[in-house]
C-alpha cells in the first residue's frame, strides 16, 4: 500500500518535472528569440514561475515561495516598470552589428554545453538522499537554524548589501534639477502658445475593432493623425492598421448623409456601430454640415 | 526524479541564458538573461540539496536570490540613468570609452 503510494507520487512527480521542463526550455528560447521586450519579460515570468514549481517538487517549498514573491512578484515588476520609463516601442532589432556574431556565440554555447555536460556526467550525482524531515513541514524552521547560526555572518553581510542597493539605487536615479521648476503660469503660456492650446482628440470615435489604434474624425471630417498614440504608430504591425484606418476613415466621407440621417432619428442604432449616435449626435449638427455644403 | 534530471534542466537554462547575454543587445534583454542564468544555478543547489539531504544548497539559493534582487535594483538604476543620457536602452550605444 505504502509503495503503491510513493509510486504514485514519483510518477506525479516525473509527470510535473516533464511537462516544466519542456515549458521552462520552451520560454527560456522564447526569450532569447523574441524580438520585443515585453515579451521576453512575460517569458521570463513563465520559466520563473516554472522553476518554483520544480523548487516544490524538489522538497524547498520555502525557496518556492520566496522566487514568487521576490522573483516573480518583485523583480519582474521592476523590470516592467522601467520597461515603461525607457518605452514599450523600443524594439531590439535582431540585426547583427558584429560580422559573424551570431556564429562565434552559437560555437560558444556549444562548447559551454559540452563543457558543463562533461563536468556534471563526471560528478556522481546519485539518486535522491531519504526524505529528510527538513524537507516536510519542518523546512523552514530548519533553513531558520541554519541562517541563524551557520550562516550568520553572511546573512549580516546581506542587510549591509541590501542598504547599499537602495542608496546606490536612489544616488542612481536622481536627477537632479537644472533649470528652476516652471511655475503654473509659464506652463499655462507655454500651453496657449504651443500649436494645440487645446487637447488632442481622442482615438477610436468611428472604430469598429480596436479603439486605441483609429483615429478620431475631426469636425470638418478628416481624420486626425494626432488622435492616435505615437506608441501603437510605433508597432510594427500597427503602422499599416493605422494608415489603412486613415484611408478608410477619409473614404468613408461620403457617407456622411447618413450619419446625418441616423441622427435625426436616434431610437434606431447604426448599423456601423454601437458607439456612434452618441458622437453624431452631438458633432454632425457643424459637421457634416459642413461637409454636404463642401461636396 | 533524481537530482541528475534536475542538474541536467540547470545546465540547459544556463546556456540558454549565456546565449541570450552574447547574442542580445538591448540591456534589459541581457539583464534578463543574467537573471535566467541565475535561476539555473539555484535550481542545481536546490537538485543537490535534495541529493545530499541538507538544506545548505537552500540556503545559498536563498542567498543568491537576496544578491541578485540587489544586482538587478542597481542595474535598471545604471541602464535608467545611460537611457537618461543616451535616449537608447541598446548596449551598442554605450560606447564612449571605446574611443
Amino acid at each position: 500500500m505504502l509503495l503503491a503510494a510513493s509510486t504514485a507520487t514519483a510518477t506525479t512527480t516525473s509527470v510535473v518535472f516533464w511537462v516544466l521542463a519542456i515549458v521552462s526550455v520552451a520560454a527560456a528560447l522564447g526569450m532569447i528569440l523574441s524580438p520585443r521586450v515585453v515579451h521576453c519579460a512575460v517569458l521570463l515570468a513563465i520559466v520563473m514561475l516554472s522553476l518554483a514549481v520544480l523548487y516544490l517538487t524538489a522538497g524547498a517549498p520555502f525557496l518556492a515561495a520566496v522566487q514568487i514573491i521576490v522573483y516573480t512578484g518583485a523583480v519582474l515588476m521592476l523590470f516592467l516598470f522601467v520597461l515603461m520609463i525607457v518605452g514599450v516601442s523600443s524594439a531590439d532589432s535582431l540585426r547583427e552589428t558584429i560580422r559573424g556574431q551570431r556564429l562565434w556565440a552559437g560555437l560558444a554555447a556549444i562548447a559551454l554545453l559540452v563543457l558543463l555536460t562533461l563536468v556534471v556526467g563526471h560528478a556522481v550525482i546519485g539518486p535522491a538522499a531519504p526524505a529528510f524531515p527538513s524537507y516536510g513541514a519542518g523546512n523552514v524552521t530548519s533553513i531558520a537554524t541554519l541562517i541563524f547560526t551557520r550562516y550568520f555572518f553572511p546573512f549580516e553581510v546581506t542587510s549591509a548589501l541590501l542598504i547599499t542597493a537602495a542608496l546606490g539605487a536612489m544616488v542612481l536615479a536622481h536627477r537632479e534639477r537644472t533649470s528652476p521648476k516652471p511655475t503654473q503660469r509659464e506652463l499655462s503660456r507655454q500651453r496657449v502658445a504651443g500649436a494645440h492650446p487645446t487637447p488632442l482628440p481622442g482615438p477610436g470615435t468611428y472604430a469598429r475593432h480596436n479603439a486605441v489604434d483609429f483615429p478620431a474624425l475631426l469636425p470638418d471630417g478628416t481624420p486626425s493623425a494626432l488622435s492616435v498614440s505615437p506608441v501603437v504608430h510605433g508597432r510594427p504591425g500597427a503602422r499599416e492598421a493605422v494608415s489603412e484606418a486613415l484611408r478608410e476613415a477619409s473614404g468613408a466621407l461620403p457617407a456622411g448623409p447618413e450619419g446625418a440621417d441616423q441622427s435625426e432619428s436616434p431610437p434606431q442604432p447604426g448599423p456601423t456601430g454601437v458607439g456612434q449616435p452618441a458622437y453624431s449626435a452631438g458633432e454632425d449638427a457643424n459637421g457634416n454640415g459642413q461637409n454636404g455644403g463642401r461636396s | 526524479m533524481s537530482p541528475g534530471h534536475y542538474v541536467a534542466l540547470a545546465v540547459i537554462l544556463f546556456v540558454i541564458g549565456a546565449v541570450g547575454v552574447l547574442i542580445r543587445r538591448n540591456a534589459m534583454v541581457i539583464f534578463m538573461c543574467i537573471e535566467l542564468m541565475l535561476n539555473a544555478v539555484n535550481l542545481a543547489f536546490v537538485a543537490f540539496a535534495r541529493q545530499h539531504g541538507q538544506v545548505d544548497g537552500q540556503v545559498i539559493a536563498f542567498f543568491v536570490m537576496v544578491v541578485a534582487a540587489a544586482e538587478v535594483v542597481v542595474g535598471l538604476a545604471i541602464l535608467m540613468a545611460i537611457f537618461r543620457a543616451r535616449r537608447s536602452a541598446s548596449v551598442d550605444d554605450a560606447n564612449l570609452l571605446k574611443y
